[in-house]
């Protein structure tokens, strides 16, 4: 089975506090910030390897990143992906998630055939949750939010249990397709110094907008649908009065206040 | 195909016969926005025997309902969805299209506008419209330590998903507009997977929805037996008790009463967040509350610039203070 990975490197959340606003030009610094797999993208690309473990096949991670991304590649080749493909040009920078999908969508064409495409559900920093459906759509083929569990035997279509609200779904579905995993869907394995020595081996191809058949205007911080009109830290607006006593004395006069506003 | 002259079309979902309210709290969002603009507000019904809803909808207020009736979109399948949908849209250029970032919003706002080649601006917690009729929408990222206004100006429509509880659910009156019906555009070959069972839980609102009062407790609880006291002191109010993700993933609180960016929005008139350090993740789930109330050993810590009163302190020895304290009003 061929399982295409989609993996998209992010800034490492442990790191967060030290993102900074450039005031004038409303961009983000996130300088200092080391990257990391999404979360949830070490999700799909470990279900990958677990059904090709049985079926046997072959498991390409594709990423659109800067070069400086290489090292989070390699991460994903040390857990065992087979090869990389590093989608890195100044051209796509910017890109919303249409842009985005378009673009991987059409690298996975250059690709060739594919059985099943494989995404997080959603990433920690955009968080959009709309680049999966979106290659789909690009690439004309069904695809499933939320999955939770895939099963599947050879010759018979997958069983794909998916998340909807209280609840849950199985449909049987064929390939190829494109699944967004949910983190209940499995444990990610980790990574030893034997394996990230094997990965080094490993083959990272980096392709630009040459290498891709882009027809459509949607690329790009330019050309993206959507655009950020303003970023910003969301106010805090209140500031506390304190009443900082004694407990007893506190606890009285927040609830006489309760009182008297109609809360008790 | 019948004509809309609708300019702002949302997207309404329904579960077992009955509308969920993300979609009516958008209606009620698009009659704003419809006013200042002067532009129609349709709401779009998909799936099958819905009629009934379509009437529901219309005592809301809305010009049109856009209803695509037929025995293939009885199930949710976003392949026939979308293309009713994108069908209905390039028949009709509205401005705009709104869908709540539920599920099942989550997964056919992306696939349509792709197939519409437009933008869409993800799980929204605000709306604006500007006197040019752009639609500016506010977007969290970094799991709402930042916010975005994200406006979409070339291409239409100009779309959105938009998180749940954070717009009010509109009245019902006198139903005033009118019905259309859209012409059935899909047929088997659109659908390639089979669904072959569906289990849902008993639908049971949150009464952290609906609740005025919230106490939500967070990390610095400790153990789950101290726990109690967060029940304690929302039970004596009257209220629901809420939790950050630490509490949740402490199993001190469940899953669904997470409140925050990956949990629930909650619009209380009184919010008291107990041993939890006001994270943003977790302050962007409080929609203005008339009074918020911080209790925190650390008197830095950030809760109190989100907070009307803060009190300083152990909770383990505030709490059963205030719960005594707040008795008596209401066994006079
Ligand atoms: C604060 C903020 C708000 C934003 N809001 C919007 C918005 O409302 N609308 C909009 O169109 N754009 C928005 N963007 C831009 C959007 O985040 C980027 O376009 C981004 O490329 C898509 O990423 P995501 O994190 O949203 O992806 P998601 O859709 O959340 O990612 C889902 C999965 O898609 C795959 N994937 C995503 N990106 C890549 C990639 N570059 N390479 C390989 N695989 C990938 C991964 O498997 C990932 O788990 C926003 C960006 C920021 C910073
Ligand atoms: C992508 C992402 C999404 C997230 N989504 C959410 C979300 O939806 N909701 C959410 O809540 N979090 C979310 N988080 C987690 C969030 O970032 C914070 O980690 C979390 O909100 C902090 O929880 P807390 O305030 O309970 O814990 P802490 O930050 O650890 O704060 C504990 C507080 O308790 C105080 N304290 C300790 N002991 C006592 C005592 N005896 N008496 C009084 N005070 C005491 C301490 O002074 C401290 O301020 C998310 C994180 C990520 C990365």
């Amino acid at each position: 089975m061929r399982i295409i990975v989609c993996l998209k490197s992010v800034p490492d959340p442990k790191h967060w506090n030290k993102l900074k606003l450039d005031p004038e030009t409303k961009t983000l610094i996130r300088e200092g910030i080391p990257s990391t797999i999404n979360p949830l993208d070490k999700n799909a690309l470990e279900e990958a390897l677990r059904l090709n473990e049985k079926q046997g096949g072959e498991v390409i991670v594709i990423s659109m990143a800067p070069l400086e991304m290489i090292p989070v590649l390699q991460e994903a080749l040390a857990m065992g992906a087979n090869r990389a493909v590093l989608l890195s040009d100044r051209a796509f920078s910017g890109s919303d998630t249409l842009g985005t999908a378009y673009v991987l969508a059409e690298a996975i064409k250059a690709i060739g055939n594919f059985d099943l495409i494989l995404c997080g559900n959603e990433t920690i920093d955009g968080g959009t949750a709309q680049v999966s459906a979106q290659i789909s759509e690009f690439l004309d083929v069904p695809n499933l939010m939320f999955v939770s569990q895939i099963e599947y035997s050879p010759g018979l279509p997958f069983k794909v249990r998916s998340q909807i609200e209280l609840g849950y779904r199985v449909v049987e579905i064929a390939p190829p397709m494109v699944l967004s995993v949910v983190k209940e869907i499995n444990e990610p394995r980790y990574v030893t110094m034997m394996n990230i020595l094997a990965a080094e081996e490993k083959e990272i191809q980096v392709w630009t907008s040459e290498d891709l058949n882009l027809t459509e205007p949607c690329v790009g911080l330019a050309d993206s649908p959507t655009q950020m009109a303003d970023l910003f830290i969301p106010e805090r607006g209140r500031n506390a009065e304190m009443l900082d006593q004694d407990a007893e004395i506190q606890a009285k006069e927040l609830a006489d206040r309760l009182h008297r506003l109609g809360f008790c | 195909m019948g004509s809309s002259e609708s300019k702002i079309w949302v997207f309404v979902e329904h579960r077992q016969g009955q509308l969920i309210e993300v979609g009516l709290e958008l209606v009620q969002k698009a009659l704003d926005l419809g006013r200042q603009a002067k532009w129609k507000v349709a709401a779009v019904l998909v799936g099958h025997h819905v009629s009934a809803l379509a009437e529901e909808i219309l005592t809301y207020g809305v010009n049109e309902v856009l209803m695509a009736d037929d025995p293939l979109l009885k199930d949710y399948c976003n392949q026939a969805y979308a293309k009713t949908l994108a069908t209905a849209v390039r028949h009709n250029q509205p401005e705009i299209f709104l869908l709540g970032a539920t599920a099942m919003g989550m997964d056919l706002g992306p696939r349509l506008a792709a197939k519409l080649r437009t933008g869409l601006s993800a799980h929204c917690i605000d709306l604006e419209l500007t006197d040019a009729g752009e639609l500016l929408a506010v977007v969290p990222g970094w799991g709402g330590s930042i916010m975005a206004k994200i406006s979409c100006l070339r291409t239409r429509p100009q779309m959105a998903t938009v998180k749940p509880g954070v717009f009010d659910l509109p009245q019902s009156g006198q139903p005033r507009g009118r019905i259309i019906t859209l012409d059935p555009v899909v047929d088997t070959k659109d659908i390639t997977y089979r669904i072959v069972e569906v289990e849902r839980e008993e639908v049971q609102q949150s009464d952290l929805d609906t609740a005025e009062v919230v106490v939500a407790g967070g990390w610095g609880v400790g153990a789950a037996e101290n726990w109690k006291l967060i029940q304690d002191l929302a039970s004596v109010l009257g209220g629901a008790v809420g939790a950050t993700r630490p509490a949740v993933d402490e199993g001190w609180a469940e899953e669904k009463q997470m409140i925050g960016t990956s949990g629930r929005t909650v619009k209380p008139k009184l919010y008291i967040g107990v041993a939890l350090s006001g994270h943003m993740h977790h302050m962007v789930g409080i929609k203005n509350p008339d009074l918020m109330v911080g209790i925190n050993q650390d008197r830095t810590a950030p809760i109190f610039t989100h907070c009307d009163i803060g009190l300083v302190g152990d909770f383990k020895e505030i709490l059963p203070k205030l719960i005594t304290a707040i008795k008596p009003f209401f066994d006079r």
